[in-house]
């Protein structure tokens, strides 16, 4: 029988390091997406396994084993906790996106320079998409820094820019003044 | 000549630095301008049209000679401004635009020519014969003229963008900019305070004013202190606010290391996008020159800078100065460079009346009508008030015909300045940009007190607009004289007064454009090229428009100014594109296959953002046709793979799904059965094919769409569209997976065989039949498997989990060696769907119907589905529709081209005879040249031979018009 080795997004390209910035991947157990239908009282099985209501638009909420992040309209993903059978359009992204985590003092300064958004006011457990450079993706601010998922097959490009800033904003604290 | 006492430079820490070769010492804290001039320099430049000498004439961004090209190689930077570069040990300065050194410049020729150079000039002479202008007066200005010049290899230099955010953006730290700052930031709001200087200050740091009884510079030197230790400010110095947009958006650039010899990796310059809710802009005003015969000889300067150089920097720009204004503030100079201990020649002012005393020469009602020296003026000749010509030995002449506040930003977005009759300047009108106020000079309040009081007020406005209750801050003491001014622009006399120093306009220039009816603003810039240089006519705008509306009878406000228009100063597009370079242009979007790809040789092609392997080149292979033919065999005889995880895969699911599918698609998806997969297209609103691409039902409410990788986004926002917008009550929701899933084409007579290799568990024609789908397991990992086919043999598609996508494509490389088969890329690809006459982008690009690719008998007719109405529109259908058809070679020459244009063969090949035109061509090992193409009627014309003509690569040919299927008609292969 073949025997299928499994690759994480980000792999051989993190943790990388400068200055006050430390980048590096985040392996979920799995991400599951979560569109419910019309009818909410669907949902109840959810609610029972994972203990919470699904987060307003812009927000995420801990849940047992597990996060729930709002992700779109109408759409949730499920962060590392197993979602119950349920009646709602449920499908597998856990290899479909590069994460990874941004974090240190200087998080907030390369951040300044990846996404239009105003990031250093995003509270613990918001959530943004956005785009880091040009790519499109989902930002969760944590109390520690930023969480960031693109799309898996811009991981290497994601890890190039993010390192390559967070050169930059290492080598401008450097600069004598 | 450095005076003692005075400035704000470091008198105990010497820099070293280059320029022009020769190596000078200056203080830390200079400027490239103020160090040269301690060091006797006045020589800086060469002017642009007419190479006479020039030397510094002010002390901020808007100076129009002082500018250097620093940096070598790659990194040649143009046109730095001396009066903002900081020196340091590693500047290596040259001056700009002259043929041979800067003394002896070639091209100052041009300055005798001069009678014969004036504006408009090149318009008039260069006229004759026609074909010169491109072939022998083009080439020739075009290397005299420029300013700087450029490596032409890629910039080596890192450069950055970020963004800000605040509640209150001052731009400008003079006493307005300082005072509103405190007040912002004293009130809670979260502020920022630009500088476009290295020393916060503004203009205190240029003058001798008092505050609090403080000196001005050391007064906000202790208010920046205050302002640095809030948490909610941030102090951006050597930044410029270049522009204000929509939104309370603001562009600004920071020189980030333009200061230092060695970066250390630090970007050069960071482009910034400010997002304020509100703005107080004050960026102070300029002191305009005045307009006399040779104003621009080296030594001749602003009356502000003079004592600008002296407060700042501690410099004298002479031994025996000479001033000469029309307002009571030229004469400060006077009075500084007095107090400094330095001789005054005269003071000459051009208001009998004017109030003014000191134990010098003064001429009242007097003017300057001439200055003599070439390299360095030596000299003045006056006419006093009493009509006598007086001749004056001078060193160094300060000019000063009155300030223009800068009122730039304030028009970015369509506002117009207002003419103050009293101020003799143009002020901003109020609420010209949203949400920003104009405080201090920028808004015509010129006094000190006046200044630092204004900065409270508008803070306080803005403050109060964005909703911020604001704490009181009393106005420190300061003078407050008022503003006394006479206008004065030109003094009459014969010779060349200049008006725009940089691009060497004279007021005789802007007079003849009058004369030849140029008379709009507008037009005497554009004839004239007055304000086109990198200031921007930041020294000439209100000069020239003034001798424009005395030559034309008109009033100042009647005439009115040219367009200020972003960016308030040169941006380095390297800025501005930053991260933008090589790579970094776009977003690169790998395969999992991707890595043994481009281990295995293979080029690399751009798919939208993806990477897609051309062809997997084998030993002794030696062009790419070689490698196509050879996978193209393969696949047809043994087993290809193909990595296809790139198309559009798109998870939908919900009680109304298959409804959904008929709506969007042209054929019916509601009635395909629980694990079978069927072909679709589906059109626009227009009637026009959108996409086509395979949709398999993996449940009841369950299927997976796949869309062509080019139209993956389109596909998706459609589907959104059409849910959101005309289907709302439809419960269907849908997501992309196409990132979750590797998919890897196995494609050939032997992919039942290899699949069976590697699955858990074999399969058969019964369990997987052609467009069949379902799960199966290989290395006891779920795989979805489709027997779907774009090459037309017996072919699969296997999807895994995106972690496995490396192994698994490892995987059936290996089993499709034991096959005879291998990896195969997009060439092959290509050739493989053209001999089937399978479709791509190629030929559904936008402009093509059901009716003209031959399947408006996919349109269903139990069913309504987006553009199914439009498409039976007139002129959509029948004979006149330039219809898909195959072409093959007919004559001797057997080449094709793709987008070539088909005729008639005795047709001459022109655009009203085209006929249709080819959209696909490759080359069939077995079949020869193949192409696929679009012509009129094509479906009834097999057979025809007509002629293919590209005009564009020479290709003229004879084809013969066939079946677009050139493989396979029945279909056997892939059912087999």
């Amino acid at each position: 029988m073949v025997e299928l080795v499994a690759r994480t997004p980000c792999e051989g390209l993190l943790p990388y390091e400068a200055g006050e910035a430390e980048l590096s991947e985040i392996i979920p157990k799995r991400i599951t997406s979560l569109a419910p239908f019309e009818d909410s009282t669907l949902l109840k099985p959810l609610k029972t396994a994972l203990g919470v209501e699904l987060p307003a638009p812009g927000q995420s909420v801990k849940a047992k084993d597990g996060r729930i992040v709002w992700t779109g309209q109408n759409q949730f993903f499920v962060l590392d906790a197993e979602v119950p059978a349920l009646d709602a359009a449920v499908t597998d992204q856990s290899d479909a996106w590069a994460m990874v985590a941004l974090g240190g003092a200087a998080a907030i300064d390369v951040m300044a320079r990846i996404c239009p958004l105003d990031c250093a006011h995003m509270t613990a457990s918001q959530v943004a998409r956005s785009l880091i450079g040009h790519m499109p993706a989902i930002i969760i601010r944590t109390k520690t820094g930023f969480e960031i998922m693109v799309f898996r097959a811009f991981a290497k490009t994601l890890v190039n820019e993010v390192s390559h800033v967070m050169d930059a904003v290492a080598a401008r604290g450097a600069l004598s003044t | 000549m450095r005076v003692d006492g005075k400035g704000l430079v470091h008198r105990d820490q010497s820099v070293s630095f280059k320029f022009d070769g020769q190596t000078y010492k200056g203080l830390a804290g200079d400027t490239l301008a103020s160090a040269l001039m301690a060091n006797g320099v006045r020589l800086i430049g060469r002017s642009f049209k007419y190479h006479r000498p020039r030397g510094i004439m002010s002390d901020g961004p808007q100076d129009p000679n002082g500018l250097v090209e620093l940096h070598r190689g790659d990194q040649i930077t143009p046109n730095v401004r001396m009066t903002q570069q900081e020196i340091h040990a590693g500047i290596d300065a040259r001056s700009q635009n002259h043929w041979g050194n800067l003394t002896w410049d070639v091209l100052e020729l041009n300055d005798l020519m001069a009678p014969f150079l004036g504006a408009g000039f090149y318009y008039k002479t260069f006229m004759w014969p026609k074909a010169f202008w491109e072939k022998l007066y083009e080439p020739i200005i075009r290397r005299a003229a420029g300013l700087g010049s450029l490596s032409m290899a890629h910039n080596s230099d890192d450069y950055e963008k970020a963004f800000a955010f605040c509640d209150v953006l001052v731009i400008g730290s003079g006493p307005a900019g300082i005072m509103a700052a405190l007040t912002a930031a004293r009130s809670g709001a979260d502020v920022i305070l630009c500088e476009e200087d290295f020393r916060f200050g503004g203009r205190l740091n240029f003058e001798s004013y008092d505050i609090d009884g403080q000196p001005g510079a050391a007064w906000a030197a202790a208010r920046v202190e205050e302002l640095s230790e809030m948490e909610n400010v941030r102090l951006m110095r050597r930044t410029t606010v270049t522009g204000a947009y929509d939104g309370g958006t603001y562009a600004a650039l920071e020189r980030v290391a333009q200061h230092v010899s060695d970066p250390k990796g630090a970007p050069l310059e960071t482009f910034w996008r400010i997002v304020a809710k509100g703005a107080v802009y004050a960026a102070g005003a300029m002191e305009r020159p005045i307009a006399f015969r040779n104003n621009d000889r080296p030594g001749i300067m602003m009356a502000s800078a003079i004592r600008g150089y002296l407060n700042r920097y501690g410099v004298a720009p002479g031994k025996r100065i000479t001033l000469f204004g029309n307002n009571d503030d030229a004469f400060r100079s006077a009075l500084d460079l007095q107090a400094a201990g330095l001789e005054v020649a005269a003071y000459i002012d051009s208001r009998p009346d004017a109030e003014i005393k000191g134990d010098f020469p003064i001429y009242k009602g007097a003017r300057i009508t001439g200055a003599r020296g070439r390299m360095r003026v030596d000299g003045v000749t006056l006419r006093t008030a009493q009509d006598q010509e007086v001749w004056l030995t001078t060193d160094c002449v300060g000019m000063s015909g009155g300030w223009n506040p800068t009122v730039h930003l304030t028009c970015h977005m369509n506002g117009r300045p207002q003419w103050n009759e009293q101020l003799v300047a143009f002020i901003p009108t109020p609420g010209s940009v949203p949400g920003m106020e104009v405080a201090g000079a920028a808004g015509g309040t010129f006094s000190t007190k006046g200044c630092l009081k204004s900065g409270i007020f508008r803070a306080k406005t803005v403050l109060d607009a964005i909703g911020i209750s604001a704490k009181t801050t009393p106005a420190p003491e300061a003078e407050d004289s008022a503003t006394k001014i006479s206008p004065l622009w030109v003094v009459p006399g014969k010779g060349r007064a200049w008006i725009d120093f940089q691009n060497d306009v004279t007021a005789k220039d802007v007079a003849l454009a009058a004369q030849e009816n140029f008379k709009s603003v507008e037009h005497m810039k554009r004839y004239t090229t007055q304000g086109m240089a990198p200031d921007q006519g930041k020294n000439s705008n209100i000069n020239a428009l003034a001798v424009l509306a005395d030559v034309t009878g008109r009033s100042i406000p009647e005439t009115g100014t040219t367009t200020y228009r972003p960016p308030y100063t040169p941006v380095s597009i390297a800025a501005m594109g930053a991260y933008a370079q090589g790579h970094g242009f776009a977003p690169q979007r790998l395969t999992t296959s991707h890595v043994a790809s481009v281990k295995a040789g293979a080029p690399m092609i751009e798919a939208g953002l993806w990477y897609r392997p051309s062809y997997f080149p084998k030993a002794g292979e030696v062009t790419w046709r070689q490698s196509c033919d050879r996978e193209v065999e393969m696949v047809r005889n043994h087993v290809g793979v193909c990595d296809v995880s790139t198309l559009g895969k798109i998870d939908i699911q919900g009680p109304d799904a298959g409804a959904f599918l008929d709506f969007v698609y042209i054929n019916t998806f509601s009635t395909l059965k629980v694990g079978r997969v069927r072909y679709g297209v589906m059109l626009r609103e227009d009637g026009h094919v959108m996409d086509d691409g395979t949709t398999a039902r993996l449940g009841e409410h369950h299927f997976v769409m796949t869309t062509t990788t080019a139209a993956a986004g389109q596909v998706m926002r459609h589907l959104e569209f059409v849910h959101q917008c005309l289907c709302p009550d439809m419960d269907v929701r849908f997501i992309s997976t196409t990132e979750q899933w590797a998919q890897f084409a196995v494609a050939g007579p032997k992919s039942r065989d290899l699949l069976n290799g590697l699955l858990d568990a074999p399969i058969d024609n019964d369990s997987f039949p052609f467009m069949g789908c379902g799960d199966v397991s290989v290395g006891e990992i779920t795989a979805r498997l489709f027997r779907i086919s774009f090459s037309g043999e017996h072919a699969y598609e296997i999807a895994v989990p995106s972690r496995y996508g490396a192994a698994l494509f490892d995987a059936l490389c290996t089993a499709a060696k034991e096959q005879g088969g291998g990896p195969y890329g997009m060439e092959a690809l290509n050739v493989l769907r053209i001999e089937k006459g399978f479709i791509t982008h190629a030929e559904i690009h936008g402009r093509v119907t059901a009716f003209d690719i031959g399947m408006e008998r996919m349109i269903s007719g139990k069913k309504d589905c987006i553009g199914k109405t439009a498409a039976q529109r007139p002129g959509l259908l029948g004979d006149t529709r330039e219809q898909l058809v195959g072409l093959k070679p007919a004559g001797a020459v057997k080449k094709m081209n793709a987008g070539a244009f088909l005729f008639s063969p005795n047709d001459e090949p022109t655009r009203t005879a085209q006929q249709g035109y080819s959209t696909s061509v490759g080359f069939s090992p077995t079949r020869g040249m193949l192409a696929l193409g679009f012509l009129r009627n094509g479906r009834a014309r097999h057979g025809e031979t007509l002629k293919l003509v590209d005009h564009l690569r020479d290709l003229e040919t004879l084809v013969e018009v066939c079946d677009p299927v050139f493989l396979d008609p029945e279909g056997t292969r892939a059912r087999g």
